[in-house]
């Protein structure tokens, strides 16, 4: 500013060319490789289905990305998801209006983040464990609401929000991105968002600097049930089924996406632009796996050691902590 | 010392950037055992960059750096230690959850058979070396329940306890009272005596000149003068520091004491404030004065609903309010530039921007949209005229020196223009030039209409700067001194209840 003393000397800044160009090369590169070993894997119609697939995971990352943000986590995603969808599908099969049934579900995802929340700021539980407690009272709650079975025969109206196509493009891309580009704007250009990343970088001088830290922190969850619970009404519509077991396991899928697109789990850094990338990138993997018959088990093995070298690349290329 | 001795440290043309700063560069410089070398310059100089490459902290880009006359090569602070090279760092590192004893020895802690660690013997020989310092503090204590001047004293007690051969001590007095002060200078001087090298970096020229044999004077990455401390007078040093004639220090505006805003009444809290009753006027600037301990940050804390108050009234413009958190005292136009920056101030990972603007980005937004344009103007203005050293406004703030990281917190609450500003410490770490800015700009409040609060250490500074002294001791306020009756001595003996 008043001395900029160097701004002539390009000094080749390796940490941060890593950070914002590391994950597109190493999508690319995966792309070539698959592309390379199945002739299918570079077909319109398999990118489209790649495509498809990851707008679930997609959905409920964002919300993942913006808890992991304030240091946090949420492992409830994958059950709010299904106790929202099946209190929504139900209402819909009492024949109660789609806007009606779909708002209920929303405000079944919210109302569960804020549960979340207010465990974590008012009984001081920390999130992994709060939101633990969520993921099997969620559960249990779904499979006690449903008697264990499927509901299915949803409205047409309701399908088309996983079903239909505007302009050529499937209705789960358009509301993903939609997702993740209002997920982008809160998080960059709101004063909510700059004060989710105080929050998450130093939450004493944030409290300091006049953040109402408990109330970001309800807010964070809220949003992230919120996006569970979206995720679920699309994955329903696709399916015409609602399974008390939907969702199972979802949490791992969105923070592999949050932490490969490089988001730190100590809160502060990252954003949404890494997470799509790296929902893309798991969703990717999953499809090459598939393509090539490597057998589900495995698959597990795979994503995992991914994810693990994703971490490791990180840290090598991450400040250090002094 | 004799003249042909070998230097205990000789650096040859080292170089050291970092993305888009030169931070040390070509510095050539001797370092002889049984002497201290001060080295000084401004706020980024890279002063702390040298220290942190001679420590095996930073790696260095070309150079050579020989020990007793050896080429050495020191890729990490565990080499260093190995050689004797330790190193007081400006941020404290201490790990708050450990004890006292556990800090100083951590890495190697005595054994029992080899096998588990012997607590008696590590606390016995914590004791021994912190009462050996003249450190009141106990062995067994948690870090986190010390002040930060307890902390910086146990990490002094730490460095030398590895009995190195050369000393780096990075603005060790930033935080210490002058009595504190006095303890450092005895053990630097007394290891000095036993001939250890050792550097010390300071911004207070009166230390520099009490302790030094020789100055080393750095300015934008350059060493640009080395000698004995007699052949320079404090007015070249500076001269040498910012390169070019300092403008005369802004002569303090007395005051007009305007109608009250903020009044304390018997506050309580915890065995630190014993009721404590103060009243700020607009357009007053009044220092707080005393030791460490001496409860004036609780105090600062309570005002601004950072703390539980346990008993007692606070008075805002007439009204009683009840501050349940710092944001109840924003709102009504409260600040507090915290003591502790890396703990409580800094968020290390995000940039210039957030953190000088981090009140602003809260507070100047149109249905939750941030104005950035109106951030920007207001935090680049702040930014030039406190003269931070960054390439950008996107810069993280943990790429920042250490003065320029404390200016950027001071930048978020002027850029606020709280009616009721409260400084604690303000000035810790911050070069001769930017402390003379930092303080015009409260005088220039002051005129405006802030009241202000400062704490400090720094005699000199309370006295250059308050209109009125408060000083307190043991939880209470002793003494009210105004601007005409206050000295250094009248100070120090009501802090130290010799009155
Ligand atoms: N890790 C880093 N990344 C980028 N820039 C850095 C880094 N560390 C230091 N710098 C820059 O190098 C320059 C020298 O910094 P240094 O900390 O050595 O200054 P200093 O002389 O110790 O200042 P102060 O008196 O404020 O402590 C500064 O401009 C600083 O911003
Ligand atoms: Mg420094």
């Amino acid at each position: 500013m008043s001395q900029t003393r160097s701004s002539h000397l390009a000094t080749f800044d390796r940490r941060a060319f890593f950070q914002r160009f590391g994950l597109v090369f190493s999508f690319l590169l995966l792309m070539i490789v698959l592309s390379a070993l199945s002739e299918r894997f570079l077909t319109p119609s398999n990118l489209m289905n790649v495509l498809r697939q990851a707008t679930i995971n997609g959905i409920v990352s964002v919300g993942m990305t913006i808890v992991i943000l304030t240091g946090g986590i949420d492992l409830s995603v994958g059950s709010v998801l299904a106790l929202s969808v099946t209190v929504g599908a139900s209402l819909m099969k009492q024949g109660q209006p789609v806007a009606w049934a779909v708002g209920v579900a929303l405000g079944t995802g919210t109302l569960l983040g804020v549960v979340n929340g207010l465990m974590i700021t008012r009984a001081k539980i920390p999130p992994f464990i709060a939101t633990l407690g969520m993921l099997t009272v969620a559960r249990g709650l779904t499979l006690l609401y449903t008697q264990g079975q499927p509901i299915t025969g949803l409205p047409a109206e309701f399908r088309w929000i996983g079903t239909g196509v505007v302009a050529g493009i499937p209705m789960p891309v358009i509301l993903s991105l939609a997702v993740f580009a209002l997920g982008w704007i809160f998080l960059t250009r709101t004063k909510y968002g700059a004060q989710i990343y105080l929050l998450g970088d130093n939450p004493t001088a944030a409290r300091l600097a006049g953040v109402p830290t408990d109330r970001m922190t309800v807010l964070v969850y809220a949003i992230s049930g919120f996006c569970a619970a979206l995720a679920g009404l699309v994955l329903v519509a696709r399916l015409d089924s609602a399974q008390p077991i939907i969702g199972q396991g979802y949490e791992f899928n969105a923070i592999a996406a949050v932490v490969v697109g490089g988001t730190s789990f100590s809160g502060g850094e990252g954003g949404l632009a890494g997470t799509l990338l790296g929902a893309l990138l798991i969703e990717t993997l999953n499809n090459g796996l598939n393509l090539l018959n490597v057998s589900p088990l495995w698959e597990q093995v795979v994503k995992g050691v991914v994810i693990a070298l994703a971490l490791l690349l990180y840290k090598v290329f991450s400040p250090p902590s002094k | 010392m004799t003249e042909i001795a070998i230097p205990r440290l000789k650096l040859e043309h080292i170089y050291k950037s970092f993305p888009g700063v030169q931070a040390v560069s070509d510095v050539s410089l001797n370092v002889y055992g049984h002497q201290i070398l001060a080295l000084v310059g401004e706020n980024g100089a890279g002063k702390s960059t040298l220290m942190n490459i001679v420590n095996g902290v930073v790696p260095l880009d070309s150079g050579k750096i020989y020990l007793d006359g050896q080429l050495v090569s020191i890729p990490s602070p565990r080499r260093a230690l190995e050689l004797g090279i330790t190193m007081i760092h400006q941020e404290l590192a201490l790990i708050p959850e450990l004890t006292v004893g556990q800090n100083i020895f951590l890495g190697r802690e005595p054994r029992r058979w080899g096998i588990g660690v012997d607590w008696k013997r590590l606390y016995a020989q914590a004791q021994r070396e912190l009462d050996r310092l003249g450190i009141e503090v106990s062995a067994q204590a948690t870090i986190a329940d010390l002040s930060i001047a307890q902390r910086q004293l146990v990490e002094i007690a730490k460095a030398l306890s590895y009995n190195a051969r050369l000393i780096a001590l990075d603005e060790p007095t930033s935080s210490l009272t002058s009595r504190e002060t006095d303890t450092l200078f005895r053990l630097v001087r007394s290891l000095r005596e036993e001939g250890v090298a050792l550097i010390y970096i300071s911004h207070r020229l009166e230390e520099v000149f009490e302790l030094a044999d020789r100055i080393a004077v750095m300015r934008d990455g350059h060493l640009v003068a080395v000698g004995n401390a007699s052949e320079f007078t404090p007015a070249e040093v500076v001269r040498l520091m910012v390169g070019r004639e300092l403008a005369e220090f802004f002569p303090k505006v007395p005051a007009k004491r305007g109608e009250p805003v903020l009044k304390a009444v018997n506050l309580k809290a915890g065995r630190e404030v014993r009721g404590v009753s103060l009243e700020l006027h607009r357009g007053e600037i009044v220092g707080l004065a005393g030791l460490v301990g001496s409860g004036r940050t609780n105090v600062a804390r309570l005002l601004f609903g950072a703390d539980r108050l346990e008993g007692g009234e606070i008075w805002f413009e007439g009204r009683q309010v009840h501050l349940r958190s710092p944001q109840d005292a924003i709102r009504l136009g409260i600040g507090l530039v915290p003591e502790d920056r890396k703990a409580q101030g800094l968020f290390a990972g995000q940039s210039v921007r957030y953190n000088a603007g981090a009140g602003l980005i809260q507070r100047l937004s149109r249905w939750g949209f941030i104005r950035f344009q109106a951030v920007n103007r207001i935090v680049r203005e702040l930014v030039e005229r406190l003269r931070v050293r960054t390439p950008h406004l996107n810069q993280k703030v943990r790429n920042l020196s250490g003065g320029n990281q404390q200016k950027v917190i001071i930048a978020r609450w002027l850029g606020l223009n709280p009616r009721v500003l409260i400084l604690d410490e303000p000035t810790r770490g911050v070069d001769v030039g930017a402390k003379a800015e930092i303080h015009a700009l409260m005088s220039e409040l002051a005129a405006q209409g802030m009241a202000i609060l400062m704490i400090s250490s720094e005699l000199p500074e309370i006295l250059g700067v308050s209109d009125r002294i408060l000083v307190m001791r043991e939880g209470r306020i002793v003494a009210e001194l105004s601007r005409e009756e206050a000295t250094q001595d009248r100070i120090m003996q009501a802090a130290t209840g010799q009155l």
